[in-house]
């Protein structure tokens, strides 16, 4: 028994001595605990800016409750404010824009992975991240000069000639509007969700591409049978995260949704969204009940957005090996 | 009753029949997917044509000698110019960069270098978090934090708010360049005697730093056109920033202000300040992009 002990304590302590000369390079603590800092900083930036959203916007949520985003004034004279029709903007030109760029944008990242290899696909997928690169505020300008004037003239006439029976392309056209958002948006976020659907098809094994060719199937429904079916989960968590893109932009919307705070039903009417609300309003924002109210929604927005992207975050994790950018 | 000869044969030659038919049937429509898959991209690059045709087009007429040196006027007046707001992004992206570079390197060294369990899962999971987070979320909050307690627009709050929207791209691509450099080099500094801090630091990191640069400029690229965070921290300055303190101007924020303006005048300029800024994107995607390919090859930023 005592010699067991001897050794035991031994061995240990002829361990100990080594470690410790190890942690003598005291550097190398301070170094680590240099890099982790940083980390834990940003975690507690993300606790922070929900917390100095929520502390700033804590009159109007006492103050209305949860009638604030069920009231449809917004009235900054009257004190009175109501988020639906900021949320309605949101949600319809965000959902325009998504059901615009989810087949273009699967589109682009099947000709880049599966179409074109080589010189031609490197030019494409390089232009279409240069789609990504221009500005938001250059895209507004443009849609005020060029894309409104045009869907004013020949796209909304066109489709109220065609579908002009239904509510949602009801007269006037003005060109800016709801419509003319959800374009903008689209444009915005095909470059995003692209990216993401090309990492997920490149996570389909080759072999499985080459058993349904050798199967004699055409590249066509190769394409369908390997890559897009194995790839639905991965596909909709890009469209969720597009989604969240969409949501949360604010300049290029800002200058070409029309900014009216009302709920129509023609997707031509001019609207506003959350963050177009905070864009515009925030230099007029003199009173505390105002300010109050204008972070509210930046609160809303901050927690939808984080949420989709959470649940984005799942989806294409758990059908890419690699993490989402 | 067994089949003759010429009944399989008949039997046989329709099916091939059958076959060639279907066959056909899917090639036309193998030809039709390939043909919207074509127009689907094609569709996806039309705006970017447009926007670059329209900003050389309505940009170019704008630019002259005073574009760059002169001070936004008066409508009517001669002279006016953006040499304020060009100033005026050069200095808030420069903030923002001294805030942004070394939280974002490291945090990607963290997470590369020691990030196992759960607290690096914890911050990764903040990092993606932090990214999606709507950058005018990022001004309004910059805005509560700095701008209302200081009762002051300043460039000050302006860099800070670039700097929270550079942290997780740069944090993002320095983890993936610092992972790519093989384990057994580690091991071979480690072998060496050398601290952990030092392989690190001067193995590792140095290893990637092309790899690094290239984010880094592309993270400033991307700041650089921002509008929505500088709206209501860094604001707008018609004159000359005074100090860090004070309001500072910026090409998006001008460009925002000309282009919802009423003048044909200041469109003019807008567009020019466009051009501006979108050329001064592209180049910097393209050359850090042809750069960072002859260096490193197999990875993506």
């Amino acid at each position: 028994m005592g010699q067991t002990e001897t050794v035991s304590i031994r061995v240990p302590s002829k361990l100990k001595r080594k470690s410790s000369a190890r942690d003598r390079h005291g550097p190398d603590r301070f170094f680590s605990w240099l890099v982790w800092v940083p980390g834990v900083m940003l975690v507690l930036l993300l606790l922070a800016i929900a917390a100095f959203l929520f502390w700033n916007a804590r009159e109007t949520i006492q103050h209305f409750g949860f009638s604030f985003l069920t009231g449809t004034d917004w009235d900054p004279v009257q004190q009175n404010f109501g988020a639906l029709p900021a949320v309605f903007g949101t949600v319809v030109s965000s959902l325009i824009g998504i059901s615009i760029a989810a087949p273009l944008s699967i589109g682009v990242a099947l000709f880049l992975t599966e179409v074109a290899s080589g010189r031609l696909g490197r030019i494409v997928g390089f232009l279409v991240e240069m789609l990504a690169a221009v500005p938001s505020v250059v895209y507004g300008i443009w849609g005020i000069f060029v894309l409104a004037p045009w869907l004013r003239e020949k796209i909304q006439p066109a489709l109220h000639g065609a579908f002009g029976f239904l509510p949602f392309f009801a007269k006037p056209f003005y060109g800016v509007g709801m419509f003319c958002a959800g374009v903008v948006l689209a444009i915005m976020i095909i470059p995003t969700i692209a990216s993401i659907a090309r990492e997920v098809f490149a996570v389909v094994p080759r072999g499985q591409r080459e058993a349904a060719l050798a199967l004699g199937a055409t590249k066509w429904e190769m394409m369908r049978l390997s890559v897009l079916k194995a790839s639905k989960g991965g596909l909709a968590g890009a469209m969720i995260l597009g989604l969240g893109r969409a949501l949360g932009e604010t300049m290029a919307v800002a200058m070409v949704i029309g900014n009216r705070l009302e709920i129509s039903a023609s997707i031509f009417s001019p609207s506003a969204t959350m963050s177009s609300v905070i864009a515009n309003e925030y230099a007029e924002a003199a009173d505390r009940l105002h300010m109050a109210a204008l972070v509210e929604l930046g609160l809303i927005l901050f927690f939808v957005t984080f949420v989709i992207n959470a649940i984005a975050r799942f989806f294409v994790m758990s059908s890419s090996k690699r993490r989402w950018s | 009753m067994a089949m003759t000869a010429s009944d399989r044969a008949r039997k046989n030659r329709a099916l091939q029949k059958f076959i060639a038919k279907r066959y056909q049937r899917r090639k036309i429509v193998n030809g039709l997917a390939y043909l919207a898959i074509g127009i689907a991209t094609l569709t996806a690059l039309v705006p970017l044509f447009s926007v670059s045709e329209f900003i050389l087009r309505k940009g170019l007429p704008g630019l002259n000698w005073d574009f760059f040196t002169g001070l936004p006027q008066p409508v009517g007046e001669p002279g006016s110019g953006m040499a304020n707001s060009i100033v005026g992004t050069a200095i808030l992206v420069l903030l923002g960069s001294l805030i942004g570079l070394p939280w974002g390197i490291a945090i990607g060294i963290y997470l590369a270098e020691y990030g196992r369990g759960r607290a690096a899962g914890i911050v990764r999971f903040s990092v993606d978090m932090l990214s999606s987070v709507p950058s005018i979320i990022v001004g309004l909050f910059v805005y509560t934090a700095i701008v209302v307690p200081m009762k002051q627009f300043s460039a000050f709050s302006g860099g800070v708010a670039l700097g929270i929207l550079m942290i997780p791209t740069i944090a993002r691509s320095s983890e993936e360049l610092l992972k790519l450099v093989p384990q057994h080099i580690r091991e071979a500094g480690l072998a060496l005697g050398l601290p952990r801090w030092k392989v690190v630091l001067q193995i590792v990191l140095r290893g990637s730093m092309s790899g690094i640069i290239t984010a880094v400029i592309l993270a400033i690229a991307r700041v650089a056109g921002e509008t929505a965070p500088l709206l209501f921290t860094a604001f707008n300055n018609r004159f000359w920033h005074d100090g860090l303190g004070q309001p500072i101007s910026s090409l998006p924020v001008q460009i925002y202000t000309y282009a919802i303006s009423p003048y044909d005048e200041w469109h003019r300029q807008a567009w020019a300040a466009a051009l501006v800024l979108v050329v001064f994107v592209f180049a910097v995607n393209l050359g850090a992009r042809t750069i960072f390919r002859n260096k490193t090859k197999g990875s993506h930023v």
